[in-house]
This record gives structure tokens, C-alpha cells and sequence, in this order.
């Protein structure tokens, strides 16, 4: 379970200001808004790589508003992947397991179920260098999933994929999620994919997070719903 | 008025952008006079030279002893200012924390202070008198060695200026990896120390080749600071910096000149080196 409670975050002249929102365990929460809403500013809260100005954020009933990010087993995949340039996929899928002194037959075994579930078996032994965005988006995942997180973030990661590509990805995470019982938040621009995904909605506009139906989602075209879109526009932006 | 301006509307001016090789032979030529100055000055100083004079210089004892102090003294101050550029180059790529302006403008000092200076403000610092005793001694005392007219001299005066190049290298390096990975291991288990040694480290190794190697060369090309901190004393301090100046004081033009073109070859060595590792990150 992910709680925001009165979540404040200022960086220059951006604020959000007394945020609160909560996706209940094991649900697929997807978050929408338009362009420097604060998105990306929330997730990156929540994994504890943003200071945070005010209020509290709670992980499976623990606080940990001020724990390191290490400590917070949070899985994160963020927009631009930030894959590691010197390593290789599989050592990808094994740093956070030497990270915590996992044994060798753990690694094996960690290592040739996600490759096996992912689809990245012939892909372990190369560089990142090279890979298709797909491919790359499945090392991503593959890296934040690879020390069983109860919480996973997703940062617009379907982004720039073509549409087969986008859908095939969307029914494994939809079947990690489930297998595994993760409590996700995945941002997207996109309402296809939020249609495939969302367990839940919300909306962020005008440094507020506002729940919606999911109805709202069927509503319109695959163009940005005008609800969301007058949201989005707001004075300051 | 009107009329014009529909005209200009309805049919383009007629234009045409003339030569560009006006413009071309000017930079060509600007920038090549440089060049040129270089290959003349090094072309001028083979042509002063003969295979016997160089072989000869080279044969001198004091001169093989200025080789031989030269490469170790270069080498120790490279290693080093790596040691120290590489933490305070990522210290200042990666934390702002309050007087940081402070610590950038102080490492910048030896960069642009005359190299004399710096030769002048180590000799006073060790020197400056403290509860009746000074650092000279302090040094003597715990550390058993002389410093002042001594090899760690050469080594220091060297030190003080090619760290700071190699803080300025390192900088850039760090500045140019991205900083979402080491984010990314930090949510992934990693300590600050982890992300460093697993994940920016590994991207940095040419940034420190190069920082290597810049600091080497300014260590070999440091003259001003060795000749006022470490003296220029034959088979002891004498650098080939030194002997180059020591050689031509005493009227002997060739060895100076046999010994400038041991240090150009050096110096081109050293480029080959950035050059190749350049390479390799572009390829």
C-alpha cells in the first residue's frame, strides 16, 4: 500500500502543496496529468530521491518519509530507464541481489526466472548498448523487479515504444503485477494504456491528485480526454 | 509603401549569397599561422640538433639522473592528483552545499597564480615561523625526510599546480555521467559509497586517464615552482625542466636543445596517450 498524506514538495517555483492520495495493496494505480504537473515529482518522493517539504509517506503502514532510499525497497523505473552503461543485462538483473549478499544460487535462479518471464534470455550477456527501447524497457523492469519489491513505480515506461511492442508490455506487467501482488503506480500520458493497465485512476492538475473513475477513461478517443486536458491547463502553466 | 510591400509578397527579391571562400581563407589562414609557429619552432630546433649532440647530452650522468627524477617525480604527482581530483571532482559535480563557490574559486587559484608564486608561497609555508619550530621541521622531525631542496619538493611544487587540471578534468567527467543511475542503485540497496565504486566509477575511467595524463604533463612541463622550492641542484633536484634553464646558463646551447626535444617527445607521447583513449570513447 502506497499512502501520500499532506505530501508538500517545493523545488524553485514549482509546489505541490499538501498532496494526499493512497493506492490500496496490490493495486494498479495509473496517474495522469498534463506536462510539469508533478508526476515525475511524486514517484521520485515516494522512492525517496526528492526532498520533501511537508506531510508523510507511508509503505505498507510503515513511515518512511525519512528513510534512505536504499532502505525503502521501493522497485523504480524511471522515465529515461537509466540503465547502467558499464554493465551487462544479466549483471543488471543481479546488482541488487550482490547489493544485499544474495548467494550465488539465488543469483542463478533470480536471474533465469526474470529473464524467462521478461523475454531477455539471449539477451543477458550483452551491454545495454544497442538494445531496441523494448528491450531496454524490459532490462529496466527486469533491474527494479529483480529483489521482489512490495511497491513498484513506473515513469511513463512504455513511452516511445510502437504499439505492438506497447501491448505485449502491458500484459506483462499486468500478469507480473498480479503473480506477484505488487502495489503499483505507473504514470502515462497515454489513455490506451491506462485503459489496459488501471486498476485505479487519478488525475493530477493544479498541484492537486483528485481520484477519478475509470469510466472517465472509456469516455473519449485515445486523444487527451478534455477533462484531463482542461485540468491540465492551468493559469501557471 | 503598400504597393512595395505587396510586390514583395508576391515575387522573392532576387538574391544571391556570393563565395564563402573569402570567409574559409580567412579562418584558414588565422588559424594555420598558429600551426604553423609550432611546427617552425620544433622544425628549427631539430635542425639546431644532430643525432651525436642528442646521443651525447643524453649520456651526461646528470643528465641521466634529470631523466630518471623526472619520470618518478611525474609520476608520483600524477597518481597522486588523481587520487585527490577524482573524490573532489565528484564532490563538487554532485553535492551543493553552502561555500561551495568558495572551494571552486580556491581550487582555481593555482591555474591562474604565476607558477613562481605558488614556488614562492610553498617555500614560505614551510618555512613561516610556528612555536618556535616550522612545518620544515615538523616534516624532518615525525616524517624523517627534508623537504625543501629535497626530491618531495620537486614532487609538492609539481603537485600543487597539475591537481588542480586534473580537479577541472575530473569535473567535467562527472558533470558528464548522468546522475539517474547512480539514483536509480541508490533505490536499488546501494550506499551512496556503492553507487560511486559500482556505477559512476566504471564511467569515469577515461575522464581519469585523461586527468592522468594532463596532470603528468603539467608536472613535467612545472619549472618556476621547482626552481624557488627545490633549488636546482645537480643529482638531487635537478628535473629536466631545470636542466634545460641549467644547461643554457652555462652557455651550453646544444645539450638544452638535445634535452627540449627528450621533453617535446615526451609531451607528444603523453598526447598520444589522450588522443588513443579519445578514440576509444568515440568509437
Amino acid at each position: 500500500m502506497i499512502e501520500l498524506r499532506e505530501l508538500t514538495i517545493r523545488s524553485g517555483s514549482f509546489v505541490l502543496d499538501h498532496v494526499s492520495a493512497e493506492v490500496s495493496a496490490g493495486v494498479y494505480a495509473v496517474l495522469m496529468g498534463g506536462t510539469g504537473q508533478g508526476k515525475t515529482t511524486i514517484l521520485e518522493a515516494i522512492c525517496g530521491l526528492r526532498p520533501i517539504a511537508g506531510g508523510r509517506i507511508v509503505v505498507d503502514g510503515v513511515d518512511v518519509t525519512r528513510w534512505k532510499p536504499a532502505d525503502r525497497s521501493i522497485g523504480y523505473v524511471p522515465q529515461d530507464l537509466a540503465l547502467f552503461p558499464t554493465m551487462t543485462v544479466r549483471e543488471h538483473l543481479q546488482f541488487a541481489l550482490r547489493i544485499r549478499r544474495a548467494s550465488p544460487t539465488l543469483l542463478r535462479e533470480r536471474v533465469d526466472e526474470l529473464s524467462d518471464v521478461l523475454g531477455i534470455g539471449s539477451l543477458l550477456d550483452r551491454r545495454i548498448r544497442g538494445l531496441s527501447g523494448g528491450e531496454a524497457q524490459r532490462v529496466a523492469l527486469g533491474r527494479a523487479l529483480s529483489f521482489r519489491p512490495r511497491v513498484l513505480l513506473l515513469d511513463e515506461p512504455l513511452n516511445a515504444l510502437d504499439e505492438r511492442t506497447r501491448d505485449r508490455l502491458c500484459e506483462l506487467l499486468r500478469t507480473i503485477q498480479r503473480a506477484h501482488g505488487l502495489t503499483t503506480l505507473h504514470i502515462t500520458h497515454s489513455r490506451a494504456e491506462a485503459r489496459l493497465l488501471a486498476d485505479k485512476l487519478f488525475v493530477i492538475a493544479d498541484g492537486r491528485v483528485q481520484e477519478r473513475p475509470l469510466s472517465d477513461l472509456a469516455l473519449f478517443g485515445d486523444e487527451p480526454s478534455p477533462l484531463i486536458a482542461a485540468a491540465s491547463t492551468s493559469p501557471a502553466s | 509603401m503598400m504597393s512595395e510591400t505587396r510586390a514583395a509578397t508576391s515575387s522573392p527579391l532576387r538574391h544571391k549569397a556570393g563565395s564563402d571562400a573569402p570567409f574559409l581563407l580567412a579562418i584558414g589562414g588565422l588559424g594555420g599561422s598558429y600551426v604553423l609557429l609550432i611546427l617552425l619552432m620544433l622544425a628549427a630546433d631539430l635542425a639546431f640538433t644532430s643525432p651525436t649532440h642528442f646521443l651525447a647530452a643524453l649520456q651526461k650522468p646528470e643528465i641521466q639522473y634529470a631523466i630518471r627524477l623526472t619520470l618518478i617525480t611525474c609520476t608520483i604527482s600524477a597518481l597522486l592528483s588523481i587520487l585527490v581530483a577524482t573524490p573532489l571532482g565528484y564532490l563538487l559535480s554532485r553535492f551543493s552545499f553552502r561555500g561551495r563557490w568558495l572551494i571552486d574559486t580556491v581550487i582555481d587559484v593555482p591555474v591562474v597564480l604565476p607558477p613562481l608564486v605558488i614556488g614562492l608561497s610553498l617555500l614560505i609555508l614551510f618555512h613561516l615561523p610556528l612555536r618556535g619550530t616550522n612545518l620544515e621541521q615538523l616534516v624532518e622531525r615525525y616524517l624523517g625526510t627534508r623537504v625543501t631542496y629535497a626530491e618531495p619538493a620537486v614532487v609538492l611544487a609539481q603537485f600543487a599546480v597539475a591537481c588542480a587540471f586534473a580537479v577541472q578534468t575530473m569535473r567535467v567527467t562527472f558533470d558528464q555521467i548522468d546522475t539517474r543511475a547512480e539514483q536509480v542503485a541508490l533505490t536499488l540497496g546501494c550506499r551512496r559509497s556503492q553507487a560511486f565504486f559500482q556505477i559512476v566509477l566504471p564511467q569515469a575511467w577515461r575522464g581519469m586517464v585523461a586527468a592522468l595524463t594532463i596532470a603528468w604533463a603539467r608536472s613535467l612541463g612545472e619549472f618556476g615552482p621547482i626552481l624557488v622550492f627545490a633549488g636546482a641542484t645537480r643529482m638531487r633536484t635537478e628535473v629536466l625542466s631545470t636542466t634545460v634553464f641549467l644547461e643554457l646558463s652555462v652557455g651550453q646551447l646544444e645539450a638544452a636543445v638535445a634535452v627540449s626535444l627528450l621533453m617535446v617527445l615526451a609531451a607528444i607521447a603523453v598526447l598520444g596517450v589522450v588522443r588513443l583513449v579519445g578514440a576509444r570513447v568515440n568509437s
